[in-house]
């Protein structure tokens, strides 16, 4: 029987998400790929996982995952509220956010709201058995490629494991949750910044804008003031010859508004960007909420490159420093005896 | 030649060879394209994540971890000062497209006011248009086609819409575009084409490629049905639409 995670409840918004579908950007193909890129990461080393494999991006609220293998091991990040295990013979039982958990057959994960964030993840060890697409197993569900058929997970969809039972090993846990930082967000100016009058760049730099209701995962259209451009839209201001957008672009249509365009954006476009999210700040921006606040404040390219390098080593020690977690109530020798017997290895449970 | 950098954040920067829609500045672009590929390929370049081309300008993302923009930026300098190759290369495209179901255009009306035409000679001014296609982007398949006749110039909608449906033709600027998808869009919709620009069951999942020559056929609803049966069955002959 083929291992897998059957749905037994979709979430609102659940897609397979890896670092993006790299290099088919000249087809016009959007790279997609996790709006939080330190949540996946971070999920993917708790299950022992490369950085770059594909995991379950969670949106808002998350599935019922029915197990369909002896055992996996899943790792969750992202602040859930909080998820349960459930199974035939047991109540009931919370789990923490940010560790790995191992599941046996025939339980339920209830993954359940996501609080104070949009975003959080789960991968599980070994990966999904699903066929790339472009290179990348990232959904892009506009196209209707790439992750478990090209859509967001419905119910009784059953995703297959690579591997039927959990490797061996402990779980284990963040030491702390990870800070993705706070106050301004960080941009570069550019790369139209001139298309702008002064007033409506400090305007965009000076005002609070809230995320509206429009908020996806191609990106987020904010509310507040308008932000003026340098020529009247009626004479084209608000349009230029389409160029390449990157990740985190700002642009900014006739209606004055700006809307940040994050993994599943087109690849060019015709409105003026007025500024570029900076990368260390897009993993911020994929967690945003409609109703949420931000400012924007202006950094160089060589600022923005050095908090990047920066929040990479962060992100490298925060697995480094990864804790031992014990099972919820202490250990549990029974299922550890199990555990052992199923993979055919014996090991040391974790410290107490 | 003179290029002008401009900053997309951290992670990509633009480098634009004018300010206008030309064969000769897209012609450079894709020839920077193609010789970022070539080096690439040759072993530089380290930190070059994927380059992007548009009318009049290349996107090159790079990671911030493996190199920088004061790095990069000199050695694309000295790629162009070593000189770009042209590029030429043509098929002619036809696109059957329907303009007279109100479903299918529903901006023609307002298309026909603000250019003071009547919805027949913004059809005939479509219809007559010699069009180029210049660059595949926003979405798969999407493909900017340049040439629109003069008289139908209109800067897009000020707010796009957020559903435009898939193969919907609209115009904006000098320009028409053909949605692969079902997406947000902000140009004026005056048709609708059935095939498809997107298709992944084809080898060649991409229609148009950037160069083709095209020319809009005017179709009624029931040509329209017909062969958007075929396109959907996977049976139509593409080869009609298309002479090399």
């Amino acid at each position: 029987m083929t291992a897998a995670l059957k749905v037994v409840r979709p979430g609102l918004f659940d897609t397979l998400q890896d670092r993006g579908r790299i290099g088919y950007m000249a087809l016009g193909m959007p790279t997609a790929g996790a709006m939080d890129r330190i949540g996946l990461a971070l999920a993917n080393a708790l299950a022992g996982n490369p950085a770059g494999m594909a995991g379950l991006e969670i949106g808002v609220m998350g599935p019922d995952l029915l197990v369909e293998a002896d055992s996996v091991r899943v790792a969750l990040t992202g602040p859930l509220s909080p998820a349960l295990i459930e199974a035939p013979d047991a109540p009931p039982k919370p789990i923490e956010s940010d560790r790995s958990h191992l599941l046996k057959r025939g339980q339920v994960l209830r993954v359940g709201m996501i609080e104070g964030s949009s975003t959080a993840y789960l991968a599980v060890a070994g990966g999904f058995a699903l066929p790339a697409f472009m290179g990348s197993l990232s959904t892009y569900a506009r196209a209707g490629v790439g992750g478990f058929e090209g859509r967001k997970l419905q119910a009784n969809d059953s995703l297959p494991l690579k591997l039927d039972h959990a490797p061996p090993g402990e779980e284990r846990k963040l030491a702390a949750p990870f800070d993705y930082g706070h106050g301004p967000v960080r941009v570069v100016w550019g790369p139209q910044e001139a298309s702008f009058s002064e007033q409506g760049r400090a305007t965009f730099i000076g005002a609070d804008y809230r995320v509206s209701k429009e908020a996806d995962r191609m990106g987020i259209r904010f509310e507040g003031p308008t932000i003026e451009h340098a020529v009247a839209v009626e004479k084209g201001g608000a349009d230029i010859i389409s160029d390449g957008i990157g990740p985190g672009a700002i642009q900014v249509p006739g209606a004055g508004l700006p809307i940040v365009l994050l993994a599943d954006r087109q690849t060019v476009g015709g409105y003026p960007k007025i500024a570029t999210v900076a990368s260390v700040d897009l993993p911020r921006l994929g967690r945003l909420l409609p109703g949420q606040t931000v400012r924007f404040t202006a950094v160089t390219v060589e600022e923005a490159e050095k908090l990047r390098r920066e929040q990479e080593a962060r992100v490298a020690r925060t697995i480094a420093d990864f804790q031992p977690a014990r099972p919820a109530g202490g250990i549990d020798l029974a299922r550890l005896y199990e555990e052992n017997l199923i993979d055919g290895v014996v090991y040391e449970p974790a410290p107490a | 030649m003179s290029v002008r950098y401009l900053s997309c954040g951290d992670t990509a920067f633009t480098v634009e060879f004018g300010n206008q829609i030309s064969p000769q500045i897209n012609g450079q672009v894709m020839a920077l394209h193609g010789a970022i590929g070539a080096a690439r390929a040759d072993g530089a370049l380290k930190g070059v994540v994927e380059t992007v081309p548009s009318m009049r300008s290349l996107m090159v993302t790079y990671d911030p971890m493996a190199t920088s923009r004061a790095a990069l930026q000199p050695e694309i300098d000295a790629l162009i000062s070593r000189g770009l190759p042209a590029e030429a290369k043509t098929r002619r495209v036809t696109i059957p497209c329907c303009y007279d179901d109100p479903e299918f255009a529903p901006d023609l009306t307002e298309v026909a006011e603000r250019t003071k035409r009547t919805p027949e000679q913004v059809i005939e001014g479509h219809l007559k248009s010699a069009f180029t296609v210049y660059v595949l982007g926003f979405m798969p398949g999407l493909a900017y086609i340049a040439g629109l006749d003069p008289s139908l110039y209109l800067p897009r909608r000020s707010e796009p819409r957020v559903r435009v449906p898939k193969s919907s033709v609209s115009i904006a600027m000098n320009m028409t575009v053909i949605y692969p998808f079902e997406s947000p869009g902000g140009w004026h919709l005056i048709g609708r084409t059935p095939i498809w620009l997107f298709d992944q069951r084809r080898e060649q999942p991409v229609f148009l490629a950037p160069g083709d020559h095209l020319t809009f056929e005017r179709i009624d609803r029931k040509t329209f049905d017909r062969i958007a049966a075929e396109v959907e069955a996977g049976t139509l002959d593409w080869s009609t639409l298309v002479k090399e």
